[in-house]
C-alpha cells in the first residue's frame, strides 16, 4: 500500500514536466476562465483557438523558410491578482512559452506584467487598458488604447452630445482599472466644464451588491449623468438599482460594458445607454467581418471586444516571431527576439484597428468606437473616436 | 540531528544550484515550508491549547506586509517609502532582520485576538477569531500606502541584491531555516512548563487555574507565539512571490491551514508537518489529474474538504492523533537529543 | 436631509432582512444542537439558485399540469398536488370524527381511494385548466416560494443526515462537527462552480417592479416585500416556537439535551424539523435575495452567510429575538458607515463595533450567560 502512494507520488512529479517540441511554437494565455468574469476568459480562448485552427490548418507558421505548429496553453487566472502572477510564473518558468497573452483585465496585467518583465518575456495583455501595465516595462505590451486617452474620451462624449454639466461617478475603489479610468474621466470633465462639476465621486468594493447608499447620495446631488466604469457583473445591478431609486437619466459606461454577457445579465434596463469600447460587431466589414462570421459560426455567438483583441494580441505576436527570421531554439535569446521586433512593429493591420509601436512604449496609437445599446439590445456603432 | 539537517541543507542546495531541481518544483518545495510553518504555528493554539482560531490568514499577512515594507523601506527607493537606508550588499545580513520584523508584528496583532480569549471560549472566540481576519484584511485594503487591494510589489529587488552578493538559491535557504527555527522553538515551548500549562488549559481550564496556572499569561504568549510564526511565514510568502496582495490572505487560506492542523492531528508537531507536506503534494498532485480526467480545477476544493470531512468522520485525531513521530518509531529517539 | 435619512433607513432596512433571515436559521440550529452551521449562508446560496431553476421551470406552463414536459415531471407534478389535497383531507377528516378513528384501516383504505381520486381529477381537470395572462407571474411566483422553501429544507435536511448526525451519535467532539460544516459550505460553493460553470446566472423578473415615490423617496414594491416577509416570517417562527408543542419541544432540547428523550420525545425529530425550519427561511432569503439583486454566483452565500452569522452572534445566539435585531442592526450599521464614511471603510468598521461589543458583552446583546457547573 505504501509503496503504491510512494510511485503514484513520484509519477505526480513527471507529469507536470513541460515538452518544448521541435517543431512547435509555445504561446501561454493568462486568462480569466473562473472567478468573477469567466466570459472574457472564455471569448479569449474561443478567439485564440479560431486563430489556432486557422494557421494549423494551413500547415503552420512559417518562420524563415520552416513551417511551425501552433500549441497554446490557456492557464486560469481566476481573475485574482496572486493567481494571475502564479500562472505567469507557471507559463513562463514551467510550460517555457515563448510568449505570453493576456491577462486581460488590468487589476492581473499590472503585477502579471511586472513578473513577466522580471523574466525576460514577452507579455501582450489585449484589454488592459491601465497606463501601468506597460510603464518601464520594455518586455510588456498591449493591444488597445489606454485609460488617459479612454477617460476624456468619454468625458468629451458626455459633455458634448449627452450634454452633461454635471456628472457623477460610481466606481469600485479596490480595482486597479475603475480607479485608474475614473481619476481620467474626473479631470478631463472638470476641465471641460468647471471644477466640482463631477458632483459624486462615490465607490464600493468588489463582491458589494447592494449600492443603495452611494445611489442615494449620487441621485440626492442631481447628476446630470452617471459614469459606471465597470464589469459586466456589477453593472446590471447597478443600473437596476440607480433605477429603483428614481435616477432616470443617462448612464455612461466603458469598454468593460463590452461582454457578450452584458444584455444577458442587464436585460431591458440597458436599452439605450452608451459606453466607450474598442470594436462593434455590427457594421463591420473586410477582416473584421470575416472574424465575426467565422467565429459565429463555430462557436454560435457574436465575439465581443476580448475576443477581437486576443485575434490582434496573438496575431501581433505571430508577426513578430516572423519578422524575426529565425528560431534559434534558445529560448532566452528568441524571447528577446520577440521583443525586439514587436518594439518596431508599424503599421499591424488588426481587425481592431491599425496598430503601430513606437520602439518606445508598449501602448500601440488606436482609435475608441462609442456604442449605442439599442432597442434590440445589441451594441451598434455610434461614432469613432481617434487621438 | 544538527549534521542531518546541514547535510540535508547541503545536498538540497546543490541539486538547486547545479539545475537538476527546477524552478517549478523548488517552488513547490518551499511552499511546502512555509505551509509546514503555518501549519505548526496554528497547531500550537488549535492542537495543544484547544482553541478555535479561524484568523490565522490574518496574521500571515501582517507579517508578509510587514516583511514587505521593512525590506523596501530599508533597500530599495519607492514612492511612498523614500530612498533606501542601507546599501544593497547588506542584504543577507539585514533579511533575518526583515524576517523578524514580520514575526513582531504578527504577535502584536496576535493581541487583538488574545485578549478576548480570556474571557469566551469556543464558539464565540470562532466568531472573533474569523472578525479579526476580516478587519486584518479590512483594514489592510484601506491603507493605500501600500497598493490596498491591489497588492504591493517589489520584493524581488531584495533578492536581487541577496544574489548580487552570492548567487546561491537565498528564499530555499531562507525558508530552511525558518522551517528549522519554527520546529525547535515550537518543540522548546511544548516541552517547558508553559508547553505542560497550555495542554492543562485545554483540558479543564477551571481546574488549570486553581492549580496555580495563570490562564491569562499562558493564553497571551501562546496566541502572540503562533500569531508570530504565522507572520514569519508570512514574510517569507511575500519574498517568495515578490507580490502581496489582501486577496492572498483570506478565509480559504484560513481554512488550508485548518485543514492542515486536523489532518496531521492536533497536538502533535511531527504530524503537522507530515500533513503540510502531505497537503502541498497532494495539491500538485490533483493538477495533472484532473487536466487528464478533463475536470475543470475547481474540484480540487470539493475533493479536499471532502476529504477532511470523511477525516473527521472516520479518524477524527488525524494522522498523528496526538502523538510524534518518536512514539511511534521509538528507534528514531537514538538520532536526536533535546534538554 | 430627512428623506435621504428615511431613504437609507429604507435601504438598510431591507438589506437588514436578509441578515435576519438567515440570521435565525443560525440561531435555530445552534439553539438545538449547539452547533454553529458554518454551511448555513450557502444554503441561502443553493436556496436562490433552487429559486431560479424553479421559476423558470414553472414560468411559460400555463397549466397546472403543463402539457410540454416529460411524463415523469407531469407524474411528479400531479403526485405533488395530489399530496397536498389528500394530507388536507386527511387532516379534515381526522378531526371531525371520534377519536381513535385514524388508525382503524377504513380510515386508510379512505384515504387511499381519495389519494387516487385527486390524482385522476388533478391531471384531467389541471390539463386543460389556463391562466389568465396577467395572473401569470404571480402564480409563478406563489408556486416557487413554497417549491424553493421545501427544496432548500430537503437540501438542509439532506446535509444534517449526512454529515452531522453521523458524528452526533457517535458523540463526537463538538469541534469536529463545527469543521465539518465549515467544509460543507465550501464543498457547497465549489459543487455549483464545477457543476454549473463560473458564468453568473440572471434570475428573471418575476413582479413588475413598480416604483413608488412618497415625499421624495423612492421606494419600490419589491423593496416592501422583502422587508414584509421577514418581518413576518419572524412572527411565525416566534409563533411556532412558544406557542406550538413542537416549539416547546426546541426549547427543552436547548435547555437539556440529555433530558429530552427521557420525557418521550425523539429528538432525531426535532432536529430535523430544526433544519427544516432554518433551511426553508435561508431558502426564502435566497429567492427574495435574487429577486433584489438577480446576478447569481457561486459564492454570493459565503459574504452573506459571514455577515448574518456575526450579526446573530452579536444579537446573542441562542435566542431568536436577538438574531432578528441583530441582522438589522448590522444592515443599519453598514448603510450609515458607506454613507458617512466611504464603502471600503464598510467592512472594517462593521466587524470592529462587533468586535466590541462582543469583547464587552460575550454573549451578544439579548443572550444570558451559560453557568457551567465544574
Amino acid at each position: 500500500m505504501k509503496k503504491l502512494l510512494v510511485a503514484l507520488l513520484a509519477l505526480a512529479f513527471v507529469f507536470p514536466a513541460a515538452a518544448f517540441g521541435a517543431d512547435t511554437i509555445k504561446i501561454g494565455f493568462n486568462i480569466p476562465l473562473t472567478g468573477d468574469i469567466p466570459k472574457v476568459g472564455e471569448m479569449s480562448k474561443d478567439a485564440a483557438e479560431l486563430l489556432k485552427e486557422k494557421i494549423n490548418g494551413a500547415g503552420g507558421l512559417a518562420v524563415g523558410g520552416k513551417k511551425y505548429m501552433l500549441d497554446f496553453v490557456y492557464v486560469d487566472n481566476e481573475a485574482k491578482p496572486e493567481s494571475a502572477v502564479n500562472a505567469a510564473l507557471k507559463l513562463i518558468e514551467g510550460e517555457k512559452v515563448l510568449a505570453m497573452v493576456g491577462p486581460q483585465g488590468s487589476g492581473r496585467a499590472v503585477p502579471a506584467g511586472e513578473v513577466a518583465n522580471n523574466n525576460k518575456t514577452v507579455m501582450v495583455s489585449a484589454w488592459s487598458t491601465n497606463p501601468k501595465t506597460t510603464e518601464n516595462r520594455p518586455f510588456v505590451f498591449r493591444a488597445c488604447f489606454l485609460d488617459d486617452f479612454q477617460g476624456p474620451t468619454a468625458a468629451k462624449f458626455a459633455t458634448g452630445e449627452l450634454k452633461a454639466k454635471t456628472a457623477a461617478v460610481l466606481f469600485a475603489v479596490d480595482q486597479d482599472y475603475s480607479k485608474g479610468i475614473s481619476e481620467f474621466f474626473k479631470k478631463a470633465f472638470e476641465k471641460t466644464a468647471g471644477p466640482g462639476s463631477v458632483v459624486a465621486y462615490e465607490t464600493f468594493t468588489t463582491k458589494d451588491v447592494d449600492f443603495s447608499a452611494q445611489l442615494t447620495k449620487i441621485i440626492k446631488a442631481k447628476p446630470d449623468v452617471l459614469f459606471v466604469p465597470q464589469y459586466y457583473n456589477e453593472v446590471p445591478l447597478i443600473v437596476k438599482q440607480a433605477r429603483e431609486l428614481g435616477y432616470k437619466g443617462p448612464i455612461l459606461g466603458s469598454d468593460s460594458w463590452g461582454s457578450a454577457e452584458l444584455m444577458n445579465l442587464c436585460g431591458d434596463d440597458c436599452k439605450g445607454l452608451f459606453f466607450v469600447t474598442h470594436f462593434a460587431a455590427a457594421g463591420a466589414k473586410g477582416a473584421t467581418k470575416e472574424f465575426i462570421d467565422a467565429f459565429n459560426a463555430k462557436f454560435k455567438q457574436i465575439p465581443d471586444d476580448v475576443g477581437a483583441l486576443t485575434w490582434d494580441a496573438t496575431g501581433m505576436i505571430l508577426a513578430a516571431i516572423q519578422k524575426m527570421g529565425a528560431i534559434s531554439g534558445d529560448l532566452a535569446k528568441d524571447r528577446e527576439g520577440v521583443r525586439a521586433a514587436m518594439s518596431t512593429m508599424t503599421g499591424y493591420d488588426g481587425i481592431t484597428g491599425k496598430m503601430s509601436f513606437d520602439g518606445k512604449t508598449g501602448d500601440p496609437i488606436k482609435c475608441a468606437v462609442i456604442v449605442k445599446i439599442d432597442d434590440k439590445g445589441e451594441f451598434t456603432f455610434h461614432e469613432s473616436v481617434c487621438p | 540531528m544538527p549534521t542531518a539537517l546541514g547535510a540535508l541543507l547541503l545536498v538540497m542546495g546543490g541539486l538547486v544550484q547545479s539545475g537538476i531541481l527546477g524552478q517549478y518544483y523548488l517552488t513547490v518545495i518551499m511552499t511546502m515550508g512555509i505551509f509546514i510553518i503555518l501549519s505548526a504555528s496554528l497547531n500550537l493554539v488549535n492542537g495543544y491549547m484547544g482553541e478555535f482560531s479561524c484568523g490565522h490568514a490574518g496574521f500571515m499577512a501582517v507579517g508578509a506586509y510587514a516583511s514587505s515594507v521593512a525590506g523596501i523601506f530599508l533597500f530599495v527607493p519607492d514612492k511612498v517609502f523614500g530612498q533606501p537606508w542601507l546599501p544593497m550588499s547588506m542584504t543577507p545580513l539585514a533579511f533575518p532582520l526583515i524576517l523578524a520584523v514580520g514575526f513582531v508584528a504578527a504577535a502584536l496583532a496576535g493581541v487583538i485576538v488574545a485578549i478576548p480569549s480570556f474571557k469566551t471560549r469556543g464558539d464565540y472566540l470562532a466568531v472573533i477569531t474569523l472578525a479579526a481576519g476580516y478587519i486584518i484584511k479590512s483594514a489592510i485594503e484601506n491603507i493605500d500606502a501600500v497598493g490596498g487591494p491591489r497588492g504591493f510589489m517589489g520584493m524581488n529587488k531584495v533578492i536581487g541584491g541577496m544574489n548580487e552578493v552570492l548567487d546561491i538559491p537565498w528564499m530555499f535557504f531562507w525558508i530552511f531555516l525558518g522551517v528549522v527555527f519554527t520546529i525547535w522553538i515550537l518543540r522548546r515551548f511544548v516541552y517547558s512548563t508553559y508547553g505542560k500549562g497550555i495542554m492543562a488549559i485545554h483540558q479543564d481550564e477551571v481546574a488549570a487555574e486553581i492549580m496555580s496556572v495563570n490562564t491569562n499569561r499562558m493564553k497571551l504568549i501562546a496566541f502572540m507565539l503562533s500569531s508570530g510564526l504565522a507572520g514569519l511565514a508570512g514574510g517569507l510568502y511575500a519574498y517568495l512571490f515578490s507580490f502581496v496582495n489582501p486577496g492572498s490572505f483570506t478565509i480559504l487560506r484560513s481554512t488550508e491551514c485548518l485543514v492542515m492542523v486536523y489532518l496531521g492531528g492536533m497536538g502533535s508537531l511531527s504530524g503537522s508537518i507530515l500533513s503540510a507536506m502531505l497537503y502541498c503534494l497532494l495539491l500538485e498532485f490533483l493538477k495533472p489529474v484532473l487536466d487528464y480526467l478533463q475536470l475543470s480545477q475547481t474540484i480540487k476544493w470539493v475533493i479536499i474538504p471532502l476529504g477532511l470531512i470523511l477525516l473527521m468522520q472516520f479518524r477524527p485525531e488525524g494522522i498523528m492523533g496526538n502523538r510524534e513521530l518518536s512514539d511511534i518509531f521509538p528507534k528514531l529517539k537514538r538520532y536526536y537529543r533535546f534538554k | 436631509m430627512l428623506e435621504t435619512v428615511i431613504q437609507q433607513a429604507l435601504n438598510a432596512l431591507q438589506l437588514g432582512s436578509y441578515y435576519s433571515l438567515i440570521a435565525l436559521g443560525y440561531c435555530l440550529v445552534y439553539g438545538v444542537l449547539l452547533l454553529i452551521n458554518f454551511a448555513h449562508g450557502d444554503i441561502f446560496m443553493v436556496g436562490a439558485y433552487i429559486a431560479f431553476f424553479a421559476a423558470t421551470f414553472i414560468m411559460g406552463q400555463h397549466a397546472f399540469i403543463p402539457a410540454n414536459v416529460s411524463p415523469l415531471a407531469q407524474i411528479a407534478c400531479t403526485g405533488f398536488f395530489a399530496i397536498i389535497l389528500t394530507a388536507s383531507a386527511a387532516y379534515i377528516i381526522g378531526r371531525v370524527t371520534r377519536e381513535g378513528f385514524r388508525q382503524t384501516r377504513a380510515f386508510k383504505l379512505l384515504i387511499g381511494g381519495l389519494f387516487v381520486l385527486f390524482s385522476l381529477l388533478v391531471y384531467f381537470l389541471g390539463k386543460g385548466f389556463v391562466l389568465p395572462k396577467g395572473a401569470d407571474r404571480w402564480v409563478v411566483m406563489g408556486a416557487t416560494v413554497p417549491l424553493t422553501m421545501l427544496l432548500t429544507a430537503a437540501v438542509g435536511i439532506f446535509i444534517e443526515r449526512v454529515a452531522y448526525r453521523p458524528l452526533r451519535q457517535k458523540g463526537a467532539n463538538r469541534l469536529y462537527v463545527v469543521i465539518t460544516a465549515l467544509m460543507m459550505g465550501i464543498i457547497l460553493e465549489y459543487g455549483n462552480l464545477s457543476a454549473l460553470g463560473a458564468s453568473r446566472i440572471p434570475f428573471p423578473p418575476l413582479i413588475k417592479t413598480a416604483i413608488f415615490e412618497i415625499a421624495g423617496v423612492t421606494v419600490t414594491n419589491l423593496k416592501l416585500i422583502s422587508i414584509g416577509v421577514a418581518f413576518a416570517v419572524f412572527g411565525l417562527l416566534q409563533w411556532i416556537v412558544t406557542r406550538t408543542k413542537l416549539g416547546m419541544a426546541m426549547r427543552a432540547v436547548s435547555y437539556d439535551k440529555f433530558a429530552v428523550p427521557l420525557m418521550g420525545i425523539p429528538l432525531d425529530i426535532i432536529i430535523v424539523f430544526t433544519f427544516f425550519l432554518g433551511s426553508s427561511m435561508a431558502g426564502l432569503a435566497g429567492m427574495l435575495y435574487a429577486m433584489n439583486f438577480p446576478v447569481l454566483d457561486p459564492f454570493m452565500g459565503a459574504l452573506v452567510g459571514w455577515k448574518a452569522f456575526v450579526a446573530a452572534v452579536v444579537g446573542g445566539i441562542g435566542d431568536i429575538r436577538g438574531a432578528f435585531v441583530g441582522g438589522f442592526l448590522l444592515a443599519i450599521l453598514e448603510i450609515v458607515v458607506a454613507a458617512v464614511f466611504s464603502s471600503e471603510l464598510r467592512d472594517l468598521i462593521s466587524f470592529t463595533i462587533l468586535l466590541g461589543i462582543l469583547t464587552m458583552k460575550p454573549t451578544g446583546l439579548f443572550g444570558t450567560a451559560k453557568t457551567t457547573k465544574i
